[in-house]
């Protein structure tokens, strides 16, 4: 072992071994994000379906004005807004997520261990059916004649059945129910590697539950809730089932605007630039929580008497 | 005793059990009593298992007893939320809080008090003066060394000025030398303060030369309570005079000639500690310190010595008495011709022998 000093170390691995991997994302990943934004700068093909190679910016004009017949170009909000909703939405569905799996999350990390290995299974058993059939499952207990309904009907609370399909309730809770375990998993990971004997410390320097959670546990479980967040808000900006089947087109979001731009309304540079857009939203969106993640760490480090008192 | 004023804290006939894994239930602590008095140093001492951790947290209010009754100052606090309790813990694990400067540390107890801001400060410098870390406020837990952040879990307990210190092993991760001036440190803290102390340890040196008090603990209850000093030398059952110090263990038989101890014969009344509980008890056995083994080298003397070694000033010798060993430790001075394998005669120190519960 001794004169070995070039070889690998065992469990270091080799790099060669990460090629089929890193040649998957190339051709999978990164090319069609290529294909993508070069197809935003092309024009309109004569019938719709593809690209004519000629170089334009047209697609990204129309995201914010709208050109009349006869050539004249005023500003239209409505784009603007569907972006704007898709990120209210995921945010919504990100905090909601958020307040839903804390208390689940270390509950879970405060069983016995052979508890919680059974019970973060079961968070991930939704995993096992197909989302799109899950979204329709949503569509029969949220309908005017759904479960919901039908036993606030049966119970004298309510006369005439709540609409709830097709509004921005139902898809939010759609959206929520696809993405909770993904926050529920990371901030368990965080919970579980928790030392609760610092809970009890700070309930006997004299602090109670609440406090305990919000200046002992929370902080704790910081990267975990972050890392939720991440993996919540990103896909829900993207996300096309929950919108469509539970929103009814009312509520669209970016991914059914996206989809109708390559599909009905055969406009595939226009639905292109879209795309370029959200992955834009995506990356500043990064930046913000990587901004608020590093601060918030440096404010608790920098923090000495006089800044805390 | 002074014990005879308003104790600090009462325990009256506390009992807790816990579940096991396998579904049985372990008594960890069985009908436990002890009064602590106001501004002593109480050490609850015992092998690990015992129950005196099980104690501190019942008192601390980490745990509900199942039984009995916890007076703080004459007032019920078994009843009342941990939060509530004049009394602060400084835990084994130290259990800082690792994203809080010590300053915050140390602060968050008196937060939760509601004090006002100036009077935090103040009360944050006064006990980082109190444990000499004066200057070290902005520092992380995680860049002390083990000392620092003992002595940091120490200064947020006393900084909320408790009416009672509880300290859980808090010395068992430092490293010897270390521990022993902690020890000194504790000491002078307890004094410094009036605080009244209860610690947690294994430790018998540890125990011995920091408590006023030492009531030790086997399988959930308290088997004595006393002076370091009484205990050691007037053990009341055999596990006490094994675990404090050591001591030979032996079977005492009734002869018609009075007391004697298996294979040895008849035992010379002046041996018997005055105090001792008489001979013709229903307890049939004896506890003698080596130290109070003397043994005299006779080429024909009626035991083998099994073994003689010479440990600095001390020759530590084992003795073979019919079927038991004696150990005894006297000076090499008064030790020439004890070697492995040769023959001795054995007595005892004159006052020396004590009958002890089995």
């Amino acid at each position: 072992m001794a004169k070995g000093s070039t070889r690998a170390r065992a469990g270091q691995g080799s790099w060669w071994a990460g090629l089929p991997g890193l040649a998957y994302l190339v051709a999978l990943v990164l090319a069609p994000l290529v294909i993508i934004v070069i197809f935003s700068f092309l024009s309109r093909a004569k019938l719709g379906v593809g690209v004519k190679w000629e170089f334009t910016i047209q697609p990204y004009i129309e995201l914010f004005y709208r050109e009349s017949l006869s050539g004249e170009r005023t500003f239209d909000p409505t784009y603007l807004q569907i972006f704007f909703n898709s990120v209210l939405y995921s945010l919504i569905t990100a905090v909601v997520c958020l307040v839903l799996s804390v208390p689940i999350a270390l509950w879970i990390a405060t069983r016995p261990p052979k508890w919680r290995t059974l019970l973060v299974f079961l968070v991930t058993i939704p995993f096992w059916t197909s989302l799109l059939i899950r979204t329709y499952a949503f569509v029969i207990i949220l309908n005017d004649n759904g479960p919901i309904n039908g036993a606030l009907q049966g119970l004298g609370i309510i006369g005439e059945p709540i609409s709830m399909l097709y509004t921005p309730f139902a898809t939010t809770v759609g959206l929520v129910y696809s993405f909770l375990p993904f926050m529920i998993l990371p901030i368990y990971a965080s919970a579980e590697r928790f030392d609760f004997r610092l809970a009890e410390a700070a309930y006997d320097l004299g602090a109670t539950k609440l406090t305990v959670l919000r200046r002992i546990v929370l902080p704790a479980v910081r990267p975990g809730v972050i890392a939720g967040f991440i993996l919540v808000f990103i896909p829900a900006l993207g996300s096309y089932l929950a919108p469509e089947l539970l929103g009814g087109g009312k509520t669209s979001m970016i991914a059914n605007v996206i989809a109708a731009q390559f599909g009905a309304s055969r406009n595939w540079p226009f639905g292109a630039a879209l795309s370029v857009m959200v992955l834009v939203i995506v990356m500043l969106a990064l930046v913000a929580f990587a901004v608020i993640a590093r601060r918030s760490s440096k404010r608790g480090s920098q923090q000495s008497l006089e800044s805390l008192l | 005793m002074s014990t005879e004023a308003v104790p600090a804290l009462r325990v009256q006939g506390v009992s807790k059990a816990f579940a096991t894994p396998e579904g049985g239930e372990v008594r960890a602590l069985d009908d436990v009593s002890l009064d602590v008095a106001d501004g002593s140093f109480m050490v609850l001492l015992g092998p690990s298992g015992c129950g005196k951790t099980t104690l501190l947290r019942c008192i601390a209010g980490l745990e509900s007893p199942d039984a009995g009754e916890i007076t703080l100052r004459g007032e019920r606090i078994d009843t009342v939320p941990v939060w509530k309790r004049r009394v602060n813990t400084v835990f084994q694990s130290y259990a800082l809080f690792p994203h809080m400067t010590v300053t915050q540390n140390i602060a968050f107890g008196l937060q939760m008090d509601h004090l006002p801001k100036d009077e935090i400060a103040r009360k944050v410098e006064q006990s980082l003066d109190l444990v000499k870390l004066t200057g070290l406020g902005g520092r992380r837990p995680h860049q002390l060394s083990g000392g620092q952040q003992q002595r940091v879990a120490l200064a947020r307990a006393l900084a909320k000025e408790p009416e009672v210190l509880l300290l859980d092993e808090p010395l068992s991760a430092l490293d010897l030398k270390l521990r022993r001036g902690m020890q000194l440190e504790l000491k002078r803290l307890q004094q410094e303060t009036h605080i009244t102390f209860i610690l947690v340890t294994h430790d018998q040196d540890e125990a011995m030369s920091m408590g006023d008090q030492v009531a030790v603990f086997n399988e959930g209850r308290i088997v004595q309570v006393g002076a370091p000093r009484d205990v050691y030398l007037r053990p009341r059952t055999k596990f006490v005079a094994d675990f404090i110090g050591e001591a030979n263990i032996l079977d005492l038989t009734t002869e018609d000639t009075g007391a004697a101890l298996a294979s040895w014969g008849p035992i010379p009344t002046e041996a018997w500690a005055s105090d001792s509980p008489a001979v013709g008890g229903t307890s049939r056995t004896v506890a003698v310190r080596p130290e109070d083994v003397l043994l005299s080298a006779e080429g024909n003397g009626r035991f083998s010595i099994v073994d003689a070694t010479f440990i600095g000033g001390d020759l530590h010798a084992v003795v073979q008495v019919g079927d038991a060993r004696l150990s005894a430790r006297q000076p090499a001075a008064h030790s020439s011709g004890l070697t492995t394998g040769g023959r001795c005669e054995v007595t005892f120190r004159p006052g020396s022998l004590r009958i002890v519960e089995a």
